[in-house]
């Protein structure tokens, strides 16, 4: 036990900026040999990028490097590669597999450092000619998976396997370099099956004895309790509690996890203060799937109130961006939509640009905007092909000329209104700051003056001053003209900020939905895929 | 210097080289014994000539499709409207217009038919049009032969069938627009009829870009994925600009022949292309953005090399070396555009 108290990894004010924007503030925590810690917060808590800083990944030299310092066992480093970090016995098991599917899972544990035997032709060429001594390869595959606890077939082909046991292999690797100490697991139990998930419990908790420490990095907070001896909660680039697994609960986890404050439904911020909402229904979603990659939606009923902001919120992954993405025909999907009792025909963004929907996509740059255009076509562009708005006729219609007026006026209209900084309205939309060019993605939408507005991640990428206007500006735009909108946004707070009500998605299902201003580990308890009654 | 430096790129270098060298050949040109006032005729008999082939670029640039590589696919509806106007047998002006009106179905079919294919392979068109430009010209060399012309002014005189590999338009459309309205002074003749004739096809491309579905056809160019999400259907846009471009391609070459005097048939239209995507490039478009200004000063700058390199190097140096100094410039522009794709000058 004695090997137990010695610290392994000590990380002391580390923090971290991508291009001024802080996303590592003041993070410090001691990690102990044999130690299981256990890492939670939401996405872009902050968590992939300490883990790239202690991996020394090259997104972070290239970016400027980070402050503060990492210790491994008292001594600084400072890991230029990836190279470097195995070396000092860091390894790490990403979510995404890396393995080759046409060799055993012998090969990949071992591969790049198989056991070589020396040959007649070795002697002549060098070692490019030695051959892989099999049997020896066997063993040491055998040894790592014994270390490992798990059952695993050595000569089974990656590409037969369950998932389950691709994670194993991976992790059998890298505990099969010897010099192994430190293993950091990124939500290995995302992809498993619950007999799996249970089994990989176990391994860790067998590594934890043989004195090989763990940073376990997951969303299933269950799993943090069943095999964590220390909890670190993170948010918005700190961490902000350090806790004891055993002394603590999900639902303390859940509720640091996404609340700046600890809100309880008393002091909720007053701009979000109940309002009646009307009972009628204005788009009902029933059954609905979206193959969207990344963003699955499996089967999602929601009905949308008239002039309403609902909120989607959910962990990233879980299908809540397939939702809109899949309603506005951006992305194959099935189902059935209907907008005030009429049906909406899928997969066809003109049907629902015709009947008064309107989309702010989350990747404002791909699908938001016209870069290489001025703004003036970039907000005008599908009010005037879908409506025939900002265009003169000539020869009875036959020709639909470009009116430039209306064009500059709508622009400028909303260039003030938004308080878009930009030289002109006849600037590059390449040329604006991520908050300016959201709003030009507003504006674009506003101008369509739908009747219902899907607005997806908003915030995502702008600076906090830019994200209060926008926020300002939907929450105006929704009081002022009763558009109903429906939010999606993967910060809660958010959400909480500006919605009536919020839905949650999990699994590409709504796993709940609840009134704004119920307290935020709610959200959170529905978020990691609990519902209520099991996680009370 | 900053200043120059951003002006010399807001212009475009290379633009900017091949214009200080067209100038230079302009001002050495009376030193090697060069009457200036021909040369320019010459410069603009060649615009006229060849402008609207480099207009037929534009559409397709203005939707995404790319260079319009596939431009021999143009030139042979343009081929097939002016045998067939030969075949009818009308003398005169009336052969150009039946020229053009006969060679409007066959680009309007061969243009749909392009346009669906370089819809099936969105990221490569420009690969793939060069090589429906390659393999239509091969196939229409068979077909020349095959189809049942009558007219002995244009089938082999020893058999009676198949098509001459060159065909005169003495007494048909021959120098048709560029004998209108021509304004002379001194050496220095300048035909209005076809700079007219080419203004008028630069209008209406102008105008369309101007209306609503010329707008939606720059979207898709700019950005697909955000046209697709304004309703507006992709593959129909760049259908209709492949039409249009493949028309115009007829149209280009039929003004083409009137000024030149011959019809090629055969291996004729096999690098039509490259003079064509080679001026717009020096015109300062690139592969997604070009404009009518792009049109006109490219189609200036490349004739205007190529016109004034022979002459004036030659009486120089005495030696042919304006057709290496063609090649180069027309394919190292081309190189040279392929390799950036951005910074677009309008």
């Amino acid at each position: 036990m004695s090997e137990m108290t010695k610290t392994l990894l000590e990380m002391q004010n580390v923090s971290k900026e991508y291009n001024g924007n802080p996303v590592l503030k003041d993070v410090n925590f001691t990690l102990k040999q044999g130690e299981v810690l256990g890492l939670v917060g939401e996405n872009g808590a902050g968590k992939s990028t300490l883990m790239n800083i202690l991996f020394g990944m090259d997104v972070i030299q290239q970016t400027g490097g980070y402050g503060g310092k990492v210790l491994i066992d008292g001594k600084e480093v400072k890991f230029a590669s990836p190279l470097d970090a195995l070396k000092a016995g860091i390894g790490m098991v990403h979510q995404e597999f890396s393995l080759l599917p046409g060799f055993t899972a012998a090969e990949n544990i071992l591969l790049n450092r198989e056991p070589q035997n020396k040959s007649v032709l070795s002697l002549v060429f060098g070692d490019r000619a030695k051959t892989i001594d099999r049997k020896e390869l066997q063993k040491e595959a055998i040894d790592a998976i014994t270390k490992l606890g798990v059952e695993l077939d050595p000569d089974m082909l990656v590409s037969e396997m369950p998932v389950g046991h691709k994670q194993f292999t991976e992790i059998s690797r890298e505990i099969s370099k010897s010099a192994i100490r430190l293993l950091v697991l990124d939500e290995p139990t995302a992809v498993l099956t619950e007999k799996e998930a249970e089994m990989l419990l176990k391994a860790i908790r067998n590594l934890s004895n043989q004195g090989i420490s763990v940073i376990f990095i997951t969303h299933r907070l269950q799993e943090i309790l069943d095999v964590c001896s220390k909890v670190i909660v993170m948010r918005d680039g700190r961490i902000v509690k350090e806790l004891d697994a055993q002394a603590t609960s999900i639902q303390e986890m859940a509720k640091l996890m996404v609340g700046r404050e600890v809100n309880t439904s008393g002091n909720h911020s007053e701009a979000t203060a109940r309002r009646a909402i009307s009972e009628k229904t204005v788009l009902s979603v029933r059954n609905l799937w979206v193959d969207m990659p990344g963003e699955t939606v499996r089967d999602v009923n929601l009905d949308i109130r008239e002039g309403e902001i609902l909120g989607i919120g959910g962990l990233a992954g879980q299908g809540k961006l397939g939702i809109p993405n899949g309603i506005m025909g951006l992305f194959p999907a099935g189902g059935s939509v209907k907008l005030n009792g009429n049906e909406i025909p899928l997969n066809n963004p003109r049907a629902c640009l015709d009947s008064s929907l309107a989309f702010v996509s989350e990747d404002r740059r791909g699908v938001g905007l016209l870069l290489d255009e001025s703004l003036e076509w970039n907000i005008s562009f599908p009010a005037m092909q879908i409506q025939n708005k900002f265009l003169k006729n000539y020869l009875g219609g036959l020709i639909k000329w470009r009116d430039q007026d209306a064009i500059k006026e709508v622009t400028e209209k909303y260039i003030g209104q938004l308080q878009i900084k930009c030289t002109s309205s006849l600037q590059k939309a390449k040329e604006l700051s991520g908050g300016n060019q959201q709003k030009i993605c507003l504006a674009k939408a506003f101008a369509l003056e739908p009747k219902l507005l899907f607005v997806s991640e908003p915030t995502r990428g702008i600076d906090i001053g830019a994200k209060s206007l926008v926020l300002q500006a939907l929450r105006e735009y929704n009081r002022e003209n009763g558009v109903t909108i429906v939010m999606i946004s993967s910060e809660l707070e958010e959400l909480r900020q500006i919605c009536d009500r919020i839905a949650i998605i999990t699994d590409g299902a709504v796993s709940g939905i609840l009134p704004a201003e119920r307290p935020s580990e709610d959200f959170g308890i529905l978020m990691v895929g609990k519902s209520k009654k099991e996680a009370m | 210097m900053e200043k120059v430096m951003s002006a010399i790129k807001s212009f475009g270098l290379p633009r900017l080289i091949i214009s200080l060298f067209l100038l230079v050949l302009f001002i050495i040109a009376p030193f090697a014994g060069i009457n200036v006032g021909a040369s320019i005729t010459d410069v603009l008999g060649r615009f006229g000539q060849n402008a609207i082939m480099v207009l037929a670029m534009v559409p397709m640039i203005h939707s995404g499709c790319g260079l319009n590589f596939g431009l021999p696919l143009g030139i042979i509806s343009g081929l097939l409207g002016a045998t067939l106007a030969i075949e009818t047998g009308i003398p005169g002006p009336v052969s150009f217009l039946l020229a053009i009106l006969y060679s409007t179905p066959f680009a309007i079919i061969f243009g749909w038919g392009y346009g669906k294919l370089l819809n099936r392979v969105k990221g490569s068109e420009m690969m793939i049009a060069t090589y429906v430009g390659f393999s239509s010209v091969a196939f229409m060399s068979i077909m020349w032969l095959i189809l049942p012309f009558k007219s002995p002014t244009m089938v082999w005189g020893y058999t009676g069938q198949g098509l001459r590999t060159t065909i005169a338009t003495d007494g048909f459309y021959h120098h048709i627009l560029r004998e209108a309205f021509v304004l002379r002074i001194g050496s220095l003749s300048i035909s209005f009829g076809e700079i007219l004739f080419f203004a008028i096809f630069a209008f209406i491309i102008w105008a369309f870009l101007h209306t609503k579905t010329g707008t939606a056809m720059t979207a898709v160019g700019s950005n697909a994925v955000f046209a697709r999400a304004s309703g507006i259907n992709i593959d129909k846009q760049r259908t209709l600009s492949v039409i249009m471009s493949t028309w115009l391609g007829a149209l280009g070459i039929l003004c083409y022949q009137q000024g030149y005097g011959f019809i090629q048939l055969y291996q004729g239209p096999m690098y039509m292309a490259m003079p064509a995507v080679s001026a717009i490039l020096i015109g300062g478009a690139t592969v997604n953005k070009a404009s009518i200004t792009n049109v006109i000063i490219g189609t200036i700058l490349y004739q205007g090399i190529v016109s004034m390199t022979p002459s004036v190097m030659n009486s120089l140096i005495h030696t042919d070396m304006s057709e290496v100094l063609r090649i180069i410039v027309s394919n190292g522009m081309i190189l040279y555009a392929l390799t950036r794709k951005t910074g677009a000058s309008r």
